[in-house]
This record gives structure tokens, C-alpha cells and sequence, in this order.
């Protein structure tokens, strides 16, 4: 099997962005993944919000580990720099990637095993790191690639296709990433696309570590009866909690909110997000509350979504670091060098 | 015997009481003096409470290596007198403190025992706990100062170098070297038969270690982002870096950093950062040692083959699993050269010394990203971690530096479109592109099979055409490494091979052997691949003793996997123990294994 290249044929008719780019050039590859993958609508949301936010496609740098969801990558964008690197690392790429090239813009993609079993060391040092990124977890409870073993993320009671019923705790995502100061934390479902492309736009957007938690049905080995990582179950016990609105930076908020439900953020490059919060008790800007709401309601099963968490005021990495505003990897070599004839110096001192 | 100027001392004490400042004293005053000098660390892998021995050799020839002979011991160590005496080489001495005497326990008669109360003499002299011990220290310097005739002007200037406009300390210093120097003076013949005699041996010579000359290295060669998790020998690498780049990197406006380093959560991380950086067009490296590299395997065969430079430092150590973490050895050079599952095969650079620490740093990043593949440069404990008196170092300011073939916007504007892993130039090695830089020059970086278009592949041909590619390039790497540095002395039908850290004991024991009308001509292997110098030296010897510090022989196997060296000739002279090489070790296996062959 050789990858496939879409043909790139124009389409008059179909509307451009500012940078005169039609959605499908924001396109990648023909997908290989199953039909029906829930991987395969998180693709289609993602060009949707980079079309829509008028990326340049060589300024962003898309990176992934190992697995069906690692693999979409090649699925979006061709016309950007893209690492498909070993399972489990791709925070680590990021990480160096971000800290040579402070400029580009970074989405990581991800699966609940590349993340939350092999790759958890990785995961959450990012996370402390706030590391100026967005990260997007497609989230199908099994390992896809090697045939539908359970991951980290199985629930408690969910049933396999063939087997036992998982019995352990799982690792959930956003509460890991709420305890470790993730300053941008949804969840989502593949199958929401409508609140799934505001959500990317606003995470590609903040300055720091977004992180999306989004539930991804496996069609092929995790989307039958008793898995509760499957089309049906999610839509039956999934919960809006706060809703999200993006607004471009030269736009005004127009749309009339609900008194007390509407939570307008303003991001660094000038854009805003308004959140809508469904149910108004919610606090998106406490950690301790966020993380109480979200232990009550999985504990009653429920699958809470949304923005739940943000805080644009915390430093991301280069800014914890002290760094120059210059990408590191723009610096000549030159410019690096301690001044000429200074070596005769530093070597005095070893006399 | 020990003779003037030719001295072996060694100094055991407690770690964690604060004696290395005082060890470095002596050494340097020594050096002062005009004498070469090489001081060896002997520490425990502890931090505070077990015996550490500091080892320093005087020797008016600068020979590099340690030397097996122990002539003046001081045993500042109750828990270790018994064993440091035996260690002492018959006709030398030994100083201990005799505030507790032991005459009981010290009963050789080869040897002179000295007594000095160091301890009651700090008692009297000092007050408080810490100061008593850190003043016993530069008591027992004063002491070998009057043992030896050192320059007491000498230590004065460096005392007063060292703590600068803090007066007191240095009359405190200087009241506990008199403490020691007078108590000497009276009580024994001073100075010894073996002394050290002030000549003008070391100038242009400097004393550092190979990590400092390593980070330095870095920091010339324009490295940027460093990443790494702490693990020892490597550690004072990282730790030297960020002091050059505290001193050389920081914007005096600003305040403003041109560096980042990256202190990862494991190895597989820090180097999952280099890659990410190095792919990102930065100059990026690593240190770490045996442990660390068994993480990184990996990802190095990624590196390799979707062709991303990365600069890895790996100060061996005492293998296998941890081992002796504190100990030196040789025996990670096979598990560098094919790191990683599948036809994997990497450069790796050997230092032989902290001068050549930092040339080789430098060379590292340009070959990295000349080859567009990971480099790694195999030091070791003893030279990474241990003082050694080098030429110092030059450099070029004139340096360009070699980013190897990377497309700028404007070539890519000329192009009509790019593919990564074209050779176009027929050396293997094809054209790369930097993220962010030009629409055209996007591409997909993956470790799994590729064509050479750079797309996504399981045809097996178009596979092999790209890792057939890759063995192109390998014969690219072979013409561009270091050469080995070869001796030729008379036409010799025999001779010694080693590599790194090997070099100093062998080319003592040259010396040694040529005093004996032995001739042996010399190769050091300053690189992998063997480039054609290697191969036509093994071809031209008969025999070829081999010397490395390592039990399973790695760089001969490595010489017949990569250049079929026949085995036949290839006599192995290991040293494993974790110390560092001695030239009496090689002569005495040389000359055991002629006679072997002579018998046989
Ligand atoms: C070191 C290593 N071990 C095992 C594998 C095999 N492997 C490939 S993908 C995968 C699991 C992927 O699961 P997930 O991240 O959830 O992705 P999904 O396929 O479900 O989208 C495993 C175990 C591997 N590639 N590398
Ligand atoms: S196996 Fe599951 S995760 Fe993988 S492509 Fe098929 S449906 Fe998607
Ligand atoms: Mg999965």
C-alpha cells in the first residue's frame, strides 16, 4: 500500500479564507482508518477550525506518536511540517521542537494509549512544562492499532468483544490534566463537530497547554453493546456543561447571551472565546470546583463536556525559561559564540 | 621508585568533609610550578560518609595516564588505613594522622609511616565542628608542601586567587598550611628524595576536565537547546553548560536567554527533545551515560532513519546495568555503533582527552547535521570527570560552521517541488527543509517505511532503495569522520590499537617498551566508521595488540564487522576493572603475550 494523494482539483465555487485557501487545501491524505472512525471526524473538525482561523499550513507543525489516531496527521494539512514520531512520545518532540521554534503553532495528536498508558510519563511533564501547544487526545478506550486491547481510559464495567469486563480505574484525561495545571482543558465527542471546532480553534489559540479530551468510537473493535466508549452510549450520557463561542480578533461579541451563562475570555493574539455554560453552576475558572463537579458526575456516569477549564494568565515554557522572544533556532550561530579571542579567557581560569 | 618529579600521591579521605578544594589546591600549585600533573577521582557512589582517594601523579614527561604506583599516601581515612598501606609501593610513604596513633596496625617495614596530628593540631589552632575539618584538609596540603618543596608563594597567590577580597580566609588557609608545613619541617627530614622541582613544563597547558571542555564545546559550536535527565558521569556536562551559557547567553539588556535547557523526566524524553529541536533546525544535544543511552535506543533508530541530526554525549561508565556508576570503562561501543532494533548503524566520535572533548563537541553538531543523522561522542568517566593537563585548546574565529544540506526559502521558491529523500547529489545524503520556513518545503517526518519521495510505504522495493540509500550515505560518513592518529616508528611488523581514554596509558607504554628495543608501532581510533587509514594499518601489521577497557573485546569485534579485520591478528588487551588504564598494564600484557607467541 502506497500513500494516496488527493487530487488537488479547484473548485471555484468553494469559499475562501482570508488567505484565499478553500478547506480543501486543508486537506491531507486519503484516510486508511476504518470507516465510520471516530478519528476520522476529529480530521475533518481540525481542517474545519484551521481553515476557518486562516492558518498559513507551513506555520503550523502537527506531531504524534504511535496508533490509528497517530496516524491521522497525514490526514490534514499536507502542506504542513509533520513528525509521526515513536508510541508515546510525541510530548517529548513538542517539547524540543517548540522550545528551537517558539513561532509555529503545534498540535499534537494523540491516542488514550500513546498518552495515558505508555506515554503518561510524557503526558503529564508537559503539562507541567505548559508547554505552548495544543493537544488533542482521541479517545476510544482501546488500543485501535493492535486490535482492540483495552487502554488506560477503559471505564470500569465496560465490556470487550470478546472477554472480561474491565475492572481497574481508569486514567481520566482531563481530571489528570486539571491536578497538573493544564491552563486549557475540554472534552468533546467525534461526534459533535459543532462543539468540537470551537473548542480546537480556541485550544490552537491559547498560549499554553490545551489539552482536548475527545471520546472517539473505535467502529471496529469498541462500538458494541456494553463498551462504553461506543457511538451509542456516548450520545446517551453525554452532558454539555459549557458551551463556546470563538470570536476573531477584529470581531465584536454579538450574539445576545443568557444573563449569568456567558464567560467572554480574551486570548493573546486578540481573539476572544465566550463560554456559554449549560449549567450555570459551573465554574470554569476554579480548578478545585471543576474538579469536584467532574468526580460527581462520572461517578453517576454521566460524560461531562466543554470547555471546563481556563486560565490564560499562566507563563507557557519559553516564558518560565527566561527565553529571548527570537526563536532559539533563527539565532546565527555567530551571534551564539562567546566574543572573539574570549576562549584565551575562559582558559586562564583552568591555569 | 619514585624520583624528583616523579611522584605518584594519593590522598584518602571521607567524601562529603570538603576535601576536593583542598586536593585542588595542591594539584594546581604543583602544576604552578611548571610540573605536569593528572589528578584522578576514586569516589564512592555515595554522597556524604565513604571513602573517596584522590590520585595525583607528577611526572616532568606530562604522561597522561595513572600510574600503578602509590609513593606518598596520605591517610586522612581511619576505615581505610589497612588497606591504604598496603597499597603503598615499597621505598614510598605514608602520612596519617596521629592524633589516635596506630602503631599496631601500621607494621609494614618496606615503607616509612609518618605521624602528623592533624586533628589535635586543628583543634588547638581552630573553632567550630565544620571549620576544624575543611582546616585539617589544607593542614595535610601544608603538610606535602614541606614533604615535597612546594612553593609556598605558589599557594599563597592561589589562595588569594580563590577567595579573592575575603582576607581572613585566606590568613585562616595559610595559618593551617603553616600548621602542617611547620609541624613537617620539624619533625621529619623535609623535603623527601621524591620531590617536586619547579621547571617550565606546562606552559600553554591548562587543567580541565572533559565535561567543562565538553559543554564548552557546545556553547562554541552554537548549541541551543539541551536536554537531559541527571545521571552520573554525564552530569557535570549539563552543569557546565549552563554556566558557560549564564556567562555567554544572556542578553545584558534584556536579560533574556538565547538557551534553553531542558531537564527532561527520563532519557527517552531527552531525547525525544533533541530530535524535536534538532528537526526544527536548532543545534541540540544530550549528555548522559550507559543507562541513558539503553533508553534512548529507540529513538536513535528513528533519528537514523527518518534522518534527523541529534548530538549525544555518553560519558560511559561501569557497565553492565548500573554497575559501578562511579568507575570508568569502555564497554558501551557496541551498543552505540548499532543502537535500536533493525539495520541500524551510527558515528560515533572518541575523545581521548578534555582538549579533544571540546574539538570533537564542535565537530559532533557539524557532522550531525552534515549527515543528517544522530552522532555520538563516546567519553568516559576518566575523561569526562577527572583533571587532565591538556594544550590548551584553540580556536578559530573564523569557524563556519557546517549545517550540511539544508533548502533556504529562496531555493525552495526556485524549486519546483521538494521531495526529502531524493540523493540528488549521489552521496547519500539528501536535501532537508526547516519547518515554517517556505510552503514548499513541507514534508513528513516518520519512522515508518518511507519511499524516497518521503511518502508512506510498505512496497519492499521502495523501502530498500531508501536504506540501500542510507549505506550510500554510511560510505559518505566513513570519508568524513576524524582520522585515527597513527605512530610509525621504524617499520615495526607490530603494533597497538586503542581508542579514547586508552590513548595516555598506551603511549606511555611505548615508551616504556621502546626502553626495552620493543617497537610497536601506534593507531588510535578517533572515529566509527574506520576510514581507510584504519583499514590499511590493520592490513600493514602482523600483529595488533588491541587495548580497551572493556571484557568483551568491542572494538575488535567492531574492527571485523566493519572493516573484516582478521581476527587471526587481533591480540586483545583488556582492562576492566573500572579503572582507568595504566601503561604498566599494557606492557605487561605485551610483553606476556610475546612470549606466548614465542613459546608457541
Ligand atoms: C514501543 C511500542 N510498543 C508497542 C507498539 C504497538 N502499538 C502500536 S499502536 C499501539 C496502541 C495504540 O493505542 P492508542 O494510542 O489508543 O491509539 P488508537 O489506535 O486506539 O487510536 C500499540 C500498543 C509500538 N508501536 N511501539
Ligand atoms: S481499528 Fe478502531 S481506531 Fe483503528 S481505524 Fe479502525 S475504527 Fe478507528
Ligand atoms: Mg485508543
Amino acid at each position: 500500500m502506497s500513500y494516496i494523494a488527493k487530487p488537488k482539483v479547484s473548485h471555484p465555487k468553494l469559499p475562501k479564507n482570508k488567505l484565499g485557501l478553500t478547506e480543501r487545501d486543508y486537506e491531507g491524505s486519503v484516510s486508511t482508518l476504518c470507516a465510520g472512525c471516530g478519528h476520522d471526524s476529529i480530521t475533518s473538525a481540525i481542517i474545519q477550525a484551521v481553515f476557518e482561523l486562516d492558518i498559513e499550513p507551513h506555520r503550523l507543525a502537527k506531531i504524534s506518536g504511535i496508533g490509528c489516531s497517530s496516524k491521522t496527521p497525514t490526514y490534514f494539512m499536507s502542506e504542513s511540517h509533520g513528525f509521526n514520531s515513536v508510541h508515546g512520545r510525541m510530548p517529548s518532540v513538542t517539547t524540543g521542537a517548540n522550545a528551537a521554534n517558539r513561532d509555529l503553532m503545534y498540535v499534537g495528536v494523540s491516542g488514550d494509549g500513546d498518552s495515558l498508558s505508555i506515554g503518561a510519563g510524557q503526558f503529564v511533564h508537559a503539562i507541567r512544562r505548559n508547554l505552548n501547544m495544543c493537544y488533542l487526545i482521541e479517545n476510544n478506550g482501546v488500543y485501535g492499532l493492535t486490535k482492540g486491547q483495552f487502554s488506560a481510559s477503559a471505564d470500569i464495567g465496560s465490556k470487550p468483544k470478546k472477554g472480561l469486563a474491565n475492572q481497574q480505574e481508569p486514567i481520566d484525561a482531563v481530571s489528570t490534566a486539571l491536578s497538573l495545571g493544564a491552563t486549557y482543558i475540554g472534552r468533546s465527542f467525534s461526534g459533535d463537530k459543532e462543539q468540537l471546532v470551537p473548542l480546537i480553534k480556541g485550544a490552537m489559540l491559547h498560549k499554553g497547554f490545551a489539552l482536548l479530551d475527545i471520546i472517539s468510537p473505535c467502529v471496529t473493535f469498541n462500538d458494541h453493546e456494553g463498551s462504553t466508549k461506543s457511538y451509542a452510549h456516548t450520545r446517551q450520557f453525554y452532558h454539555h456543561v459549557v458551551d463556546m463561542d470563538y470570536i476573531p480578533p477584529a470581531k465584536e461579541i454579538k450574539a445576545d447571551y443568557e444573563k449569568g451563562s456567558a464567560m467572554p475570555i480574551k486570548l493573546h493574539d486578540g481573539s476572544k472565546i465566550v463560554l456559554r455554560k449549560v449549567d450555570k453552576e459551573y465554574d470554569p475558572s476554579s480548578r478545585a470546583k471543576a474538579f469536584k463537579y467532574l468526580r460527581e458526575r462520572s461517578n453517576a456516569g454521566e460524560i461531562i463536556t466543554g470547555l471546563l477549564y481556563v486560565n490564560e494568565g499562566r507563563p507557557e515554557m519559553h516564558d518560565l525559561m527566561g527565553n529571548v522572544d527570537t526563536p532559539l533556532s533563527k539565532l546565527s550561530l555567530d551571534s551564539l559564540r562567546p566574543p572573539d579571542g574570549e576562549l584565551e579567557r575562559i582558559l586562564r581560569g583552568y591555569r | 621508585m619514585a624520583a624528583v618529579n616523579d611522584v605518584v600521591i594519593k590522598i584518602a579521605t571521607v567524601n562529603g568533609t570538603g576535601s576536593a578544594s583542598a586536593n585542588g589546591l595542591l594539584r594546581k600549585a604543583i602544576f604552578r610550578m611548571g610540573v605536569p600533573v593528572v589528578g584522578k577521582n576514586f569516589f564512592p557512589s555515595n554522597i556524604q560518609g565513604l571513602p573517596t582517594w584522590y590520585e595525583i601523579r607528577v611526572t616532568a614527561d606530562g604522561y597522561q595516564a595513572r600510574s600503578n604506583r602509590t609513593d606518598l599516601m596520605v591517610a586522612m581515612n581511619a576505615q581505610t588505613y589497612a588497606k591504604d598501606m598496603a597499597e603503598v609501593t615499597s621505598g614510598g610513604w605514608l602520612v596519617y594522622d596521629s592524633t589516635w596513633p596506630r602503631s599496631q596496625l601500621l607494621d609494614r617495614e618496606d615503607i616509612t609511616v609518618l605521624g602528623i596530628p592533624f586533628s589535635k593540631l586543628c583543634n588547638e589552632n581552630f573553632d567550630g565542628v565544620r571549620t576544624r575539618i575543611l582546616m585539617k584538609n589544607i593542614a595535610y596540603v601544608g603538610a606535602i608542601a614541606a614533604l615535597l618543596d612546594l612553593d609556598l608563594e605558589v599557594i599563597t597567590q592561589l589562595l588569594e586567587e580563590t577567595f579573592g577580597d575575603k582576607k581572613h580566609l585566606v590568613a585562616s588557609n595559610m595559618e593551617a598550611i603553616r600548621i602542617g608545613y611547620d609541624y613537617a619541617t620539624e619533625n621529619f627530614p623535609c623535603p623527601l628524595e621524591a620531590s617536586v622541582m619547579a621547571m617550565d613544563n606546562t606552559k600553554d597547558q591548562v587543567i580541565m576536565d572533559g565535561n567543562t571542555a565538553a559543554a564548552l564545546g557546545c556553547v562554541y559550536a552554537g548549541a541551543t537547546v539541551g536536554a537531559w535527565y541527571p545521571i552520573t558521569p554525564s552530569t557535570s556536562l549539563m552543569d557546565s553548560f549552563r554556566s558557560f551559557c549564564a556567562k555567554y547567553r544572556v542578553d545584558s539588556e534584556t536579560d533574556k536567554r538565547t538557551y534553553a535547557i531542558i531537564q527532561a523526566e527520563d532519557e527517552l524524553a531527552a531525547i525525544g527533545m533533541v530530535l524535536g529541536a534538532s528537526w526544527m533546525g536548532a543545534r541540540s544535544f544530550t549528555p548522559t551515560s550507559g543507562p541513558g543511552i539503553s533508553l534512548m535506543t529507540e529513538f536513535i533508530g528513528l533519528a537514523y532513519y527518518a534522518e534527523i541530526p541529534a548530538v549525544i554525549f555518553n560519558v560511559q561508565r561501569t557497565g553492565p546495568s548500573t554497575g559501578m556508576p562511579t568507575r570508568t570503562q569502555q564497554a558501551d561501543i557496541l551498543s552505540c555503533a548499532y543502537a535500536s532494533h533493525g539495520d541500524t548503524k551510527h558515528i560515533l566520535l572518541f575523545p581521548a582527552n578534555p582538549a579533544e572533548c571540546f574539538t570533537t563537541a564542535v565537530q559532533s553538531f557539524d557532522l550531525a547535521e552534515r549527515l543528517q543523522t544522530p552522532v555520538m561522542v563516546l567519553s568516559d568517566l576518566d575523561i569526562g570527570m577527572n583533571d587532565w593537563m591538556v594544550p590548551e585548546f584553540e580556536w578559530d574565529d573564523e569557524y563556519v560552521p557546517d549545517r550540511g544540506k539544508v533548502l533556504s526559502a529562496d531555493d525552495l521558491d526556485q524549486m519546483d517541488k521538494f521531495y526529502r529523500y531524493l540523493d540528488s547529489d549521489g552521496d547519500g545524503i539528501p536535501y532537508r527543509t526547516l519547518p515554517g520556513e517556505h510552503p514548499k518545503g513541507s514534508f513528513f517526518t516518520r519512522g515508518s517505511g518511507h519511499n524516497k519521495l518521503g511518502g508512506y510505504t510498505e512496497d519492499g522495493s521502495e523501502y530498500q532503495e531508501v536504506v540501500d540509500r542510507l549505506l550510500l550515505k554510511w560510505e559518505t560518513a566513513r570519508t568524513l569522520v576524524p582520522k585515527p592518529e597513527i605512530i610509525y616508528s621504524k617499520d615495526n611488523k607490530a603494533a597497538i590499537l586503542t581508542v579514547g581514554s586508552g590513548n595516555g596509558g598506551c603511549k606511555e607504554a611505548l615508551d616504556r617498551l621502546a626502553s626495552k628495543n620493543i617497537g610497536l608501532n601506534y593507531c588510535r581510533v578517533k572515529a566509527f566508521p574506520f576510514g581507510e587509514e584504519v583499514k590499511g594499518f590493520v592490513e600493514k601489521h602482523e600483529v595488533i595488540y588491541v587495548v580497551e577497557q572493556n571484557r568483551d573485546a568491542q572494538l575488535k569485534t567492531l574492527l571485523m564487522l566493519d572493516i573484516e579485520a582478521n581476527p587471526d591478528k587481533l591480540v586483545s588487551l583488556l582492562h576492566y576493572n573500572g579503572m582507568p588504564l595504566n601503561a604498566g598494564f599494557v606492557v605487561d600484557s605485551v610483553l606476556k603475550e610475546m612470549a606466548k607467541a614465542c613459546a608457541a
